[in-house]
């Protein structure tokens, strides 16, 4: 079990030149049988190992990743975590995700650098000011705070914006959700497999699923690269792939992969302490600790499964970042990037039991999952381990796209589908 | 960049397409059950691989068409009228 980090270690390991420090995790080698096996070594997989150890004590647990952990989207996204949207049923979800990310350092005794700088959305038009002001009240009725935002307010949290008279998108006023913010992705990724981990869980990297095994009708044992491996139950944590390994076990998923690409300029100094989101354009931008600018906008919208994105779409993302900041047209572009994500029609995910016995699924989450993984492992466990779905994932089953009860947050995804 | 071959036109830039999704899915009887209804409506095969898809040259001659491309490579392996059958 590998040493509590602390400050007292930081100092001891001064002392001895920190040749004490241990790996944060095991890299396991497979075992022949798992109470839970969950395919997907991203944020999800591993939170749902986490919790599956932590609150149902089920440490016969192991988390099966095809590539590296965190090497998908849970380190390919833009690091954004907020609540603000609009139905009750997603409101609940997304705040209790957020409500877990306030206190997941401690917990996880892992700094996941949660940076709460407030994310500030733009209104360019009298109708966005309109269905902003919606957006916001929708999000006070769910007990989530939210302010309306006059320019002036907007041009004291983030001056660098063009707020002119000329500017090529006036900005007209915005709201803003101050408990949202940033996280470090790849501390989200290691925290959540380094508690795991030392609670029993085995993480097991360069393992891919290439069939699920049935008896009597019901999910056995999977077939990896790296043998075969029986389990009680197994869950289905793989975003953009879920609908390879549905595939596998014989059904369909409502999902469309799309490749969402993101990118970061060289790094500056600080100019931006907040995230702009202008739905307007899809253009949402920040700064890293590191100092780089982040941009995405919107997806490519033809269905792919390359992890590297389309130069049109770039061009169009970097288009709409520069008409709402004018001043970084000098920056160089460091690094861009694709993760393929999980699109379902009412942009909300999937959390619960699939057509196949003993098989579960946590997909759907599309462009915004990142935010979501402290919940979307805490409810998928919750059904792994109890065979029932968490109350709070009880309106997200595959179930409703038979029966129509759609929770359609298509406006408050962020990113134009 | 894509170039996408307008069925009219030939290659062209990517940005003056529309990818209309996946093409072929036939649409039931009114009769029929909500399970097929919303098998119709929400339900992809989503391939990794060949993927038969509708496409629009939005920014050129205004045509519907199908591709046969491929959503790993994104190599286009066949382009088809729109009311023909697939290739095989």
């Amino acid at each position: 079990m590998p040493s509590n980090y602390s400050a007292w270690g930081l100092l001891r390991g001064a002392l001895s030149r920190h040749r004490h420090w241990a790996p944060a995790w095991r890299d396991a080698a497979p075992r022949p049988h798992y109470d839970v096996v969950i395919v997907g070594g991203g944020g999800h997989g591993l939170a749902t190992a986490y919790y599956l150890a932590k609150n149902h004590g089920l440490t016969r647990v192991a988390v099966l990743e095809r590539g590296w952990i965190g090497g998908g989207n849970t380190g390919r996204n833009t690091t954004i975590v907020r609540s603000n949207y609009l139905f009750p049923e997603s409101a609940r979800l997304y705040d209790f995700s957020l409500r877990l990310y306030e206190g997941l350092s401690r917990e996880l005794n892992f700094n996941i650098m949660l940076s709460q700088r407030g994310l500030i959305m733009l209104a360019h038009s009298r109708h966005d000011l309109d269905s902003m002001a919606r957006w916001a009240n929708a999000m006070r009725m769910n007990d989530i705070a939210a302010e309306l935002l006059t320019v002036d307010q907007i041009r004291e949290l983030a001056p660098a914006l063009d707020l002119s008279a000329g500017a090529r998108l006036p900005v007209l006023g915005g709201f803003c959700q101050r408990r949202a913010g940033s996280a470090r992705h790849d501390a989200v990724a290691w925290g959540y497999a380094r508690a795991a981990s030392a609670l029993g869980v085995d993480i097991i990297q360069g393992c891919e699923v290439n069939e699920f095994i049935r008896e009597d009708g019901r999910v056995a044992a999977v077939k990896t690269s790296r043998g075969l491996i029986r389990a009680e139950r197994v869950g289905i944590a793989a975003a953009g792939h879920s609908s390879v390994l549905a595939k596998l076990a014989g059904f369909r998923l409502p999902v469309t992969s799309y490749a969402l690409q993101a990118m970061v300029s060289e790094p500056i100094k600080p100019i931006l302490d907040t995230v702009i989101l202008s739905p307007g354009t899809g253009a949402y931008v920040s700064q890293s600790d590191k100092g780089e600018i982040v941009m995405g906008a919107m997806l490519d919208l033809f269905p792919s499964y390359a992890q590297r994105g389309s130069f049109a779409v770039k061009q169009a993302i970097i288009a709409a970042t520069l008409a709402l900041f004018p001043s970084f047209s000098r920056l160089q572009l460091l690094r861009q990037w694709a993760g393929i994500v999980d699109v379902v029609h009412d942009s909300s995910p999937i959390i619960g039991p699939t057509p196949v016995p003993g098989l579960f699924i946590n997909c759907g989450w599309g462009t915004g999952g990142f935010k979501a993984i402290p919940v979307g492992g805490w409810t998928f466990a919750h059904v792994l381990a109890t065979g029932e779905s968490h109350p709070l994932a009880e309106p997200f089953q595959l179930s409703r796209f038979l029966s129509g009860r759609l929770i359609d947050e298509a406006a408050a995804s962020g990113i134009a589908h | 960049m894509m170039q996408i071959p307008c069925i009219r036109c030939g290659a062209r830039d990517e940005h003056e397409f529309i990818c209309g999704g996946t093409s072929h899915i036939a649409r039931p009887a009114l009769e029929q059950d909500d399970v097929v209804w919303g098998e119709y409506l929400f339900f992809r095969d989503n391939p990794k691989g060949r993927h038969l898809e509708r496409w629009r040259h939005v920014y050129g001659c205004g045509l519907w068409f199908n591709l046969v491309r491929d959503t790993v490579t994104h190599e286009v392996l066949a382009v088809y009228a729109i009311t023909a059958a697939p290739p095989p």
